[in-house]
């Protein structure tokens, strides 16, 4: 990843971080619903310097047959990263953090898809980044509701995601590439703001009981602040200027 | 993976049985079941523990090596946590390379001892930039009974508590070892993993095996000897509103501590 710059500020004497945001400010995210011209659903976001495309295909048949259930849909999901998307070349072959990332999405998405409409199909979803800069999982899972929501497959809620984390002895919303190899700690939330339910969490880095509170409260917060972009993104799809249907 | 009916008439009574604040072996729901920690059962290891959390049963062994540093981090040692779970450990299981499930176990429970800054690997270094001491703490479970996250983290925390790091001199630009010469592996805090399962509106403490496939979602919380939390995983096909998943941090840490002392009278014992 890159040697860090032991001199950076994280967190300047005003509270100001290293690329100029407040503590509570996410990075600039972009949302654009559609585009692909094959699949079912798709999105594209762009969250500070991530770049990420995913694809929704389903519900459909299943295969491998023997993977079909009989009560219920299955959700599949893949987390993968393009060879020139980090610094060093990352072989293009799925690593265990890729396989990680990809169940930990799919566990994610489960409560708000309503695969139990559809026994015997399966929903796929593909998650390509094609530039990555810290946070890149929960930029893909807020592209994933929009590209669920996109294909028109029946969900009680979106899933908008958000990092909180601590840096510089403070808690801080969207924490980015730097802050992250620097920081004390990292906690990647995916959040249903409508049922205010947590289906993504996870965490590295040390935190007191009070630290560990404030720093879910921070991430749901940003979750709601995404979960806006999400919505229209979708209105600027299907209720905007003309409405183009890509 | 269809469930079979007998799948379901399990998680009803479970979730029956909890309704009544009960659980099918009689635990309360904070309540992990009977550890047992015996340190030292592979004695060409440098380290090593035979766990067993109820009936779910884990050796770890640690082998700890000269290695070449990662770029960028010469000056500190190498720590590698895996998992693994061996054929003879349920009918299900088959050999082969590592499912997901597999690949999420390994990854967290290194996660949990790697953040919580257990080992000081800053201690472990033999020539800056050139060579370094790496251990590895390989868990492989031999009998499943549900919450293997927990279960490999208490046999690797266990067995790292018990091990004994051989010194080498840099010599000649190799690293060359110091007979005779061995000193506990250094040991910053104590980390414990604590998981959690949500079975309907119920969180409970340790699922087995039968409350693990009856499970809607699950959390794994892992804090230090400080009370401060350093580790967590979400897992399952449901959500967590915001004040469980700030209950299971208290849960984590008082029933955290609670299984610290267990893993430090191992400790004593092993000496």
């Amino acid at each position: 990843m890159g040697g860090r710059d032991a001199t950076m500020v994280l967190l300047d004497e005003n509270g100001i971080r290293c690329d100029g945001r407040k503590v509570d400010e996410p990075r600039r995210i972009m949302i654009k619903a559609g585009g692909l011209k094959n699949a079912d659903g798709s999105a594209y976001i762009e969250f500070g310097d991530n770049k990420i495309l995913v694809g929704v295909f389903g519900p459909r048949d299943v295969h491998p047959k023997h993977m079909s259930n009989t009560d219920t849909g299955i959700l599949r999901v893949r987390y993968h990263m393009e060879p020139f998307s980090v610094g060093e070349r990352k072989n293009p072959a799925p690593s265990r953090r890729e396989i990680e990332i990809s169940k930990v999405i799919k566990e994610a998405l489960e409560p708000a898809v309503m695969l139990d409409k559809f026994p015997r199909t399966a929903v796929d979803v593909f998650i390509e980044v094609l530039q990555a800069d810290g946070g890149t999982r929960c930029a893909a899972l807020s592209a994933a509701s929009v590209a669920l929501a996109d294909a028109g497959i029946p969900m009680r809620d979106m899933v908008a995601a958000c990092a909180a984390g601590k840096v510089a002895d403070t808690i801080v919303l969207d924490v980015n590439n730097e802050e992250d190899q620097a920081g004390q700690a990292d906690m990647p939330i995916g959040y249903m703001p409508n049922l205010e339910k947590i289906t993504l969490l996870q965490l590295d880095g040390v935190l007191t009981p009070e630290e560990y509170t404030k720093c879910v409260q921070v991430g749901v917060d940003g979750c709601k602040i995404v979960y806006d972009i999400q919505k229209k993104a979708l209105q600027d799809k299907y209720f905007g200027n003309g409405g183009d249907q890509n | 993976m269809t469930s079979s009916v007998l799948d379901d008439l399990k998680k009803s009574q479970i979730l029956e049985l909890l309704e009544q604040g009960k659980r099918v072996d009689g635990r309360a729901l904070d309540e992990p079941r009977a550890i047992s920690i015996e340190t030292n059962a592979i004695p060409k290891a440098n380290g090593s523990a035979r766990v067993r959390l109820g009936e779910t049963e884990v050796i770890c062994g640690v082998k700890i090596q000269p290695d070449r540093p990662f770029p960028d981090m010469g000056d500190k040692g190498i720590f590698i946590c895996t998992a693994e779970l061996l054929p003879l450990s349920h009918p299900t299981v088959e050999t082969g390379p590592p499912g997901p499930d597999v690949i999420e176990l390994a990854r967290v429970v290194d996660r949990g001892i790697r953040e919580s800054h257990m080992i000081d690997v800053s201690q472990l270094v033999i020539e800056k930039n050139k060579s370094v001491v790496g251990v590895f703490a390989d868990n492989v479970v031999v009998d499943y009974d549900g919450n293997l996250f927990d279960a490999c983290s208490y046999a690797a925390t266990a067995a790292l508590l018990s091990s004994k790091t051989p010194k080498w001199n840099w010599i000649d630009d190799t690293p060359t070892l110091v007979e005779g010469e061995e000193t506990p592996v250094p040991i910053i805090t104590i980390p414990v993993s604590v998981t959690m399962a949500k079975i309907g509106n119920h969180i409970i403490v340790d699922p087995n095996g039968d409350e693990w496939a009856s499970m809607d979602s699950r959390i794994t919380i892992t804090t230090d000897s400080d009370g401060n939390i350093c580790a967590l995983q979400k897992g399952g096909s449901d959500g967590f509103s915001q004040d469980d998943v700030n209950r299971c941090g208290q849960i984590s840490i008082q029933v955290g501590a609670k299984i610290r002392e267990k893993l430090k009278q191992a400790q004593m014992a092993g000496q």
